[in-house]
């Protein structure tokens, strides 16, 4: 029987072109949608991480609850002890110490005058030891795209676009006009070695990237940190590990009545990004579902069209004495069997147009000119074992239930009236 | 004797609404088959003949009284014992052909006997042998829309034959076709008839029909107004 479905389906194009182009497209936008949201979201959760979140990160408890401010004067003081500690009790993991300030950038002329200004959002990290991960991890060999690499203290880099602003070119020498961790006004010059892009409008806006021992001097914050960030040794986040050892974490070294004690949190826990995942979660879900709807409704259509079409054919097997339910099961075999073909095509399309998105992208730099969402500007496609069978779901379903509904009408055929109905 | 009935009806009635009032397509007809007959109802539009039709092709129920065949009450049966009766034992050939236009002429014969769960040598072996029968064998592997009016009722004939039911019903099968190849078809249906004694049974108003029947029930107004046999009075090919 299922050799006279297929029979039937590649030779009556009217039978199975529509369903299948319907089924096709509505696949290959599930499959290509799914990749894009993918992308989106690892670019996002990667880019997070190595900028903001961590894989974990650890504060004090009152730098935690004001971190959007980041309040340096609530900056956890004791980082050499707590991090001779970590190294103990979780040895795999990698840190990185780091210190977010704001101020403001000056640049003099040849009289000492102010020639620019311009207010600055800076990142101090460990950029000259060697066996910092910050290099290699911010990428900075490539983001580079003018001057060179800090190479000792007392130099920086700043973001190209914020440097083109300023009209400050590489050896220039520049002053930071900030506020020390206990208030005071600091103020600290340093020559700009180089000018950075990374592709990411929130940094590339006005990013002063400078070492953290310079920091630490200039706004008196020795043996301190606004953060420490916690990777996995593979940078691949692990949501349920995350979890765990934050938990090992603040079970041994937080204190609910402490505001100075350090707190560690995930980087799903931190500034709403759990909210945001189940945002992006729920979108996926509404899309896929909306596919459904949206092909059912067209292949119901499509399956009444049909029936039409066929109403001979079902009459006359009916008469033959095929019974109704197998009647009905065949004609949702039919559309099953349309479904696969749908889907597996569908797929492939979809992945083709992903696999094209991962390598290219697609450049979302204008539209995020006042974003202060850390994510690349060019948006890559995801391709991950999933998506080579998400497609099945809208494709199978949608066949499914739009055959269902429409070939519930062999039930209402009477067959009392097929003699005078196949006379025509 | 009552036993060997293929078909027997009992007072059989058939009524259908028609506003405050109820229409008789059927109005107390008895009458009774034996296997191997060739008969057909014959009567103007409107007389019950396609009604009598669907109701021993267990198309449809009676309204009252009784239609027993092949021993089964037909008033009794659910749709899919009424399904599996029509699927073992009648066949059916329409005014219009009603084959698959997607399907050859070979798969269309085919299709009755996949409904049947039979294996693919059976089936193969069955198939050409109701081509044989008809003499289409040689465009078994035929679109129906390559073949004439003619071939095409040949086709349902086949399609009808191939499981050797014990009943035929046929509804006005030469309505669509013309003089010679309503006797062609008329000679293949007698011929089967006699060589697997299928109980033939005809709707029909058509005298070309009439002269192969070899008993003629005539019906008015839903009820039985004569039941006669006949001495056939055609030659075989059609010639009189």
């Amino acid at each position: 029987m299922i050799k006279f479905i297929l029979k039937g389906i590649i030779r009556d194009r009217s039978r199975s072109l529509f369903p299948v182009l319907t089924v096709l497209l509505g696949v290959a936008l599930t499959v290509l949608g799914y990749c894009y949201f993918s992308g989106v979201m690892t670019s996002w959760i990667q880019t997070s991480a190595k900028f903001e979140s961590g894989h974990m990160k650890i504060m004090s408890r009152a730098y935690a609850e004001n971190a959007d401010q980041m309040p340096n004067d609530l900056a956890f003081i004791g980082v050499k002890n707590l991090m001779a500690d970590l190294k103990k009790d979780f040895p795999d993991l990698i840190y990185a110490q780091r210190i977010r300030f704001g101020g403001l950038f000056d640049i003099p002329d040849e009289q000492g005058e102010t020639k620019a200004q311009g207010p600055l959002a800076g990142l101090a990290v460990d950029l000259l030891s060697e066996e910092s991960p910050e290099r290699e991890m911010l990428n900075l060999e490539n983001a580079v795209v003018r001057g060179r690499l800090p190479e000792k203290q007392g130099e920086i880099l700043i973001s190209d676009d914020f440097a083109r602003r300023l009209d400050i070119q590489p050896g220039q020498t520049s002053t930071l006009i900030s506020s020390t961790m206990y208030g005071n006004m600091a103020t600290a010059n340093f020559i700009v070695v180089g000018m950075l892009h990374f592709g990411i409008t929130a940094l590339d806006r006005g990013m002063m990237l400078a070492d953290l021992a310079d920091i630490r001097s200039s706004l008196d914050m020795e043996d301190a940190a606004g953060e420490i960030l916690v990777f996995f040794d593979d940078f691949v986040y692990q949501e349920d590990a995350a979890e765990r050892i934050a938990e090992a974490f603040n079970a041994k070294y937080s204190d609910d009545e402490e505001e100075f004690s350090p707190v560690m949190e995930t980087l799903r826990g931190q500034g709403g990004m759990a909210d945001y995942m189940a945002m992006v979660n729920q979108f996926m879900g509404v899309m896929i579902f909306s596919f459904i709807a949206v092909m059912s409704i067209v292949l119901w259509n499509a399956g009444l069209m049909g029936s039409l079409r066929r109403y001979g054919e079902i009459g006359v097997r009916l008469a033959m004495g095929e019974d109704k339910g197998h009647l009905y099961r065949s004609l949702i075999t039919e559309s099953l069997v349309i479904g696969v073909i749908g889907s597996i095509l569908g797929t492939a399309l979809g992945l083709a147009f992903a696999y094209y998105l991962q390598a290219k992208g697609i450049n979302l730099g204008n539209m995020m000119q006042s974003a202060s969402m850390v994510i690349n500007d060019v948006i890559r496609a995801k391709v991950t074992p999933i998506s080579y069978v998400i497609g099945f779901i809208p494709g199978l379903i949608a066949t499914f239930i739009g055959t269902s509904i429409s070939g519930l009408g062999i039930y209402k055929r009477q067959t009392s009236q097929l003699m005078k109905e196949l006379e025509v | 004797m009552e036993n060997s009935f293929l078909i027997k009806t009992q007072d059989l009635v058939k009524t259908y609404p028609m506003g405050h009032t109820k229409i008789f397509a059927l109005n107390g007809v008895n009458l009774n088959f034996r296997p191997g007959e060739f008969a057909g109802l014959v009567g103007p539009s409107g007389s019950g003949k396609t009604t009598f039709l669907n109701i021993v092709g267990s198309l449809d129920s009676p309204t009252s009284g009784s239609a027993v065949v092949m021993g089964k009450k037909i008033e009794d049966l659910s749709h899919k014992q009424a399904a599996w009766l029509r699927n073992q034992n009648i066949g059916f050939i329409f005014q219009t052909f009603n084959l698959l236009p997607v399907y050859t002429v070979y798969e269309n014969v085919e299709f009755t006997l996949l409904l049947l769960k039979m294996s693919a040598e059976e089936r193969k072996d069955k198939v050409m042998q109701a081509l044989e029968w008809v003499k289409l064998a040689d465009r078994a592997k035929s679109k129906p829309a390559q073949l004439s009016g003619g071939q095409s009722q040949r086709v349902a004939v086949a399609r009808a034959i191939v499981k050797e039911p014990s009943i035929i019903l046929a509804d006005e099968p030469t309505a669509n076709l013309d003089a010679e190849n309503s006797f062609n078809i008329l000679d293949t249906m007698e011929e089967l008839n006699r060589e697997l004694g299928t109980t033939f049974i005809f709707a029909t108003h058509d005298e070309k029909v009439i002269k192969y029947l070899r008993r003629k029930i005539t019906l008015v107004d839903g009820k039985v107004a004569k039941d006669e046999a006949l001495e056939q009075k055609k030659v075989k090919g059609g010639n009189q």
